[in-house]
């Protein structure tokens, strides 16, 4: 229905509009902080006030991706000379590249995040999928205690989760858990779990049952019910649980920090041990937080349609 | 062919009892409609004919075998749900071919079934669709369809029409109809709307809190109710039911009904069949609108009254007249009564009064 808009409405209208792009730059600030002072020239970083324009250079990065050791004195103009152009960009900061041999040495960093993507995808996949099925449950069949069942679940959220961290800590230590990438997910599916479960559970509950009648009555079992006629249906919510449940996994750091330090160490507790001795290297750090917030970026991304979807599931079926 | 029998089904939710004791023979190719309102067990007993609820006691043979514990998947009976069900992740086509998936059958031959049926439900242009861009009409054929696909032994309907308009209503009906005349499988068919019962079924098995009211034809349980419920609920208008009492006036018999001064006059017969039911005292008259003779000018045996409420039904009026402290509502032609008040005479006629024994509700079995 086209309805004639009043000039109150349009004036409404504009605030909203006005509303959402402060909102919008709010909530963007502090990611063009991080991916600016990525790509400043160290001095420029804490420069007062800030720097807005400047040429924008990949020495954090080459910094964020090698081993370095600060030098006693000035380079040979010869060795200069012959290194290649990011080796040049160290030199000039007055530290040079660790080597074996020719082999430049790597920092911890591409291990330290390629840890957070195993901990992070393994809880989430595991997590998720524990939820639908355990949701699926809870939606379909008629369950003794339910409600207190339910309960019990979502109350191991109701104390923030580094209260258990020391005892968690002595536990794993004891059967040899901790640094390990099974203890961390572990952990990580525990936290997420009662999350995922109560999500999936309002939108298996939104899926008719109907559904699945009309697929056991055609001759199908339950479970290929489930996976033929369920589990399609609730694609949409198991996409918006996967984002949730792999953002809290990504970004999680009390937890990373105590239970590892080296093998199974995550990319958040690694970021800021990078600050170093002397200066604060501000410029490596927002580098490397700045790649790090590409994963959930890039996976926020691709299920979006999903996730629109997912957040409002309830609005748009009934 | 395909018999269902189901014997002596009671079905309890917690301590609440659905199902009552029930009965039925269903014979082959027959199309038989469960009628009542919401919360009489007609659902419930269809569900547990197709295998998604259990029963507490009784059988449910289907072909004289007992099927009561076997899976929905083993009881080869397929089933249309109110809410059409269709998988909406999945074509027409898809739709119409996912219980043949569920055979192992061949994917050519699948596809023939699928355009065969989609043939027969006039819905072959439609098979790419998804069930979002279907129209109600065209979502209830393609669940027959899927229904259909199978050959299934036994079709199961669950209000299948029931979420469409009107009118689409009226279409389906007759489709539904013609099918059933065209394939000719088993139905059991699930409705509140007496109407749809009437005209589709071959028997109505009409159900009032869990208990069978009464089983028969369609012209069974409109001319020969067994009780006042079932009365009441077939026919529409609704048929007239008033306490009423018997008299032997001269030669005749008189009814009279709601204390009125002049009771109708019956052949004396009826005194001789209702004999023993009027000392009760609790005798009740069901006689349905078009039973209710109104005339402008006296007559024998018709009794002045002054009309109330007259309803314009386009080709026809509903006139509630004031018999005593009683509304007997009459069916007269358009415009026969002009308007609330005018005053006419009105006659019971005798063929069509049925009697109720009050206590009970149960039918007298009297007719003249």
């Amino acid at each position: 229905m086209a309805a004639v808009r009043t000039s109150s409405e349009v004036a409404l209208n504009r605030i909203a509009i006005v509303a959402v792009l402060v909102a919008t730059l709010i909530f963007l600030a502090p990611i063009y902080w991080i991916a600016s002072t990525a790509f400043k020239p160290k001095e420029l970083a804490v420069s007062v006030p800030p720097t807005v324009l400047f040429q924008p250079e990949v020495t954090p990065f080459i910094r964020l991706f090698t081993k370095r050791v600060q030098m006693q004195k000035t380079v040979d103009p010869q060795v200069y000379e012959a290194a290649p152009w990011w080796e040049k960009r160290i030199y000039d900061g007055g530290e040079r590249v660790l080597k074996v041999g020719k082999d430049v040495q790597l920092s911890q960093y591409p291990d330290r995040f390629m840890n957070s993507l195993i901990v992070a995808i393994v809880s989430t996949v595991l997590a998720v999928g524990m939820g639908t099925f355990t949701a699926y449950g809870f939606s379909r069949f008629k369950i003794a205690g339910e409600a207190d069942l339910l309960f019990f679940i979502l109350s191991t959220r109701m104390l923030p989760p580094v209260v258990v961290a020391i005892p968690m800590f002595l536990m794993y230590r004891m059967v040899g858990l901790n640094d390990s990438h099974i203890g961390l997910i572990i952990l990580y599916i525990a936290f997420n779990l009662s999350f995922s479960v109560w999500l999936m559970k309002g939108f298996m509950d939104e899926i008719p049952k109907e559904y699945e009648e009309a697929a056991l009555v055609d001759g199908y079992t339950r479970m290929q019910a489930f996976f033929k006629i369920v589990l399609p249906e609730a694609a949409t919510g198991i996409a918006a649980t996967a984002v949730f449940c792999f953002i809290t996994a990504w970004n999680e750091y009390a937890f990373a920090l105590i239970m590892t330090n080296r093998r199974a160490q995550t990319a958040p507790p690694f970021i800021p041990s990078q600050i170093g001795s002397g200066l604060p290297d501000w410029t490596t750090i927002a580098a490397g937080t700045f790649l790090f917030l590409l994963p959930v970026a890039i996976f926020t991304f691709l299920l979006r349609n999903h996730l629109l979807r997912g957040v409002t599931f309830g609005a748009i079926r009934k | 062919m395909t018999q269902i029998e189901l014997r002596g089904i009671e079905k309890f939710f917690g301590a609440v009892q659905v199902i009552h004791n029930l009965n039925l023979a269903i014979a082959d190719n027959e199309f038989i409609v469960l009628l009542g309102q919401s919360g009489c067990g007609k659902t419930t007993t269809l569900r547990a004919i197709a295998g998604l609820e259990t029963i507490d006691k009784g059988d449910i043979l289907i072909d004289g075998k007992a099927v009561q514990h076997l899976k929905a998947a083993d009881r080869d009976i397929a089933m249309v749900f109110q809410s059409f069900s269709l998988y909406p992740h999945m074509t027409v086509f898809e739709n119409i071919a996912f219980p043949l998936r569920a055979t192992r059958m061949s994917s050519g031959e699948v596809d023939k079934s699928v355009r065969e049926v989609a043939r027969v439900l006039r819905i072959s242009d439609l098979l790419d669709k998804k069930p979002s861009a279907l129209s109600g009409g065209d979502m209830q054929r393609v669940a027959i369809g899927r229904a259909l696909v199978r050959r299934p032994k036994a079709m199961l309907m669950d209000e299948p029409i029931g979420a469409l308009d009107a009118k689409l209503r009226e279409e389906m009906r007759a489709e539904i109809k013609r099918l059933h005349i065209k394939q000719g499988s088993t139905t059991i068919y699930v409705t509140h709307d007496q109407i749809e019962a009437m005209s589709l079924a071959d028997r109505i098995v009409i159900m009032h809190e869990g208990f069978i009211q009464q089983v028969g034809t369609p012209d069974d349980v409109y001319s020969h109710p067994a009780n006042l419920f079932v009365a009441q609920f077939v026919g529409s208008p609704v048929m007239n039911v008033a306490e009423a009492s018997v008299a032997d006036e001269g030669g005749a018999a008189t009814v009279t009904v709601g204390g009125a001064p002049k009771g109708f006059e019956f052949p004396r017969e009826l005194l001789t069949r209702l004999n023993g039911h009027v000392a009760n005292g609790g005798l009740t008259l069901g006689i349905r609108p078009e039973g209710v003779l109104v005339r402008h000018d006296a007559a024998a045996g018709y009794v002045p009254v002054e009309a109330q409420i007259i309803e314009p039904l386009g080709s026809f009026d509903i006139v509630d007249l004031k018999v005593g402290s009683k509304m007997l509502r009459a069916r007269t032609k358009a415009g026969y009564v002009s308007g609330p008040g005018e005053k006419v005479h009105v006659r019971i006629d005798p063929e069509q009064a049925h009697f109720f024994d009050t206590a009970s509700g149960k039918s007298l079995g009297v007719r003249l």
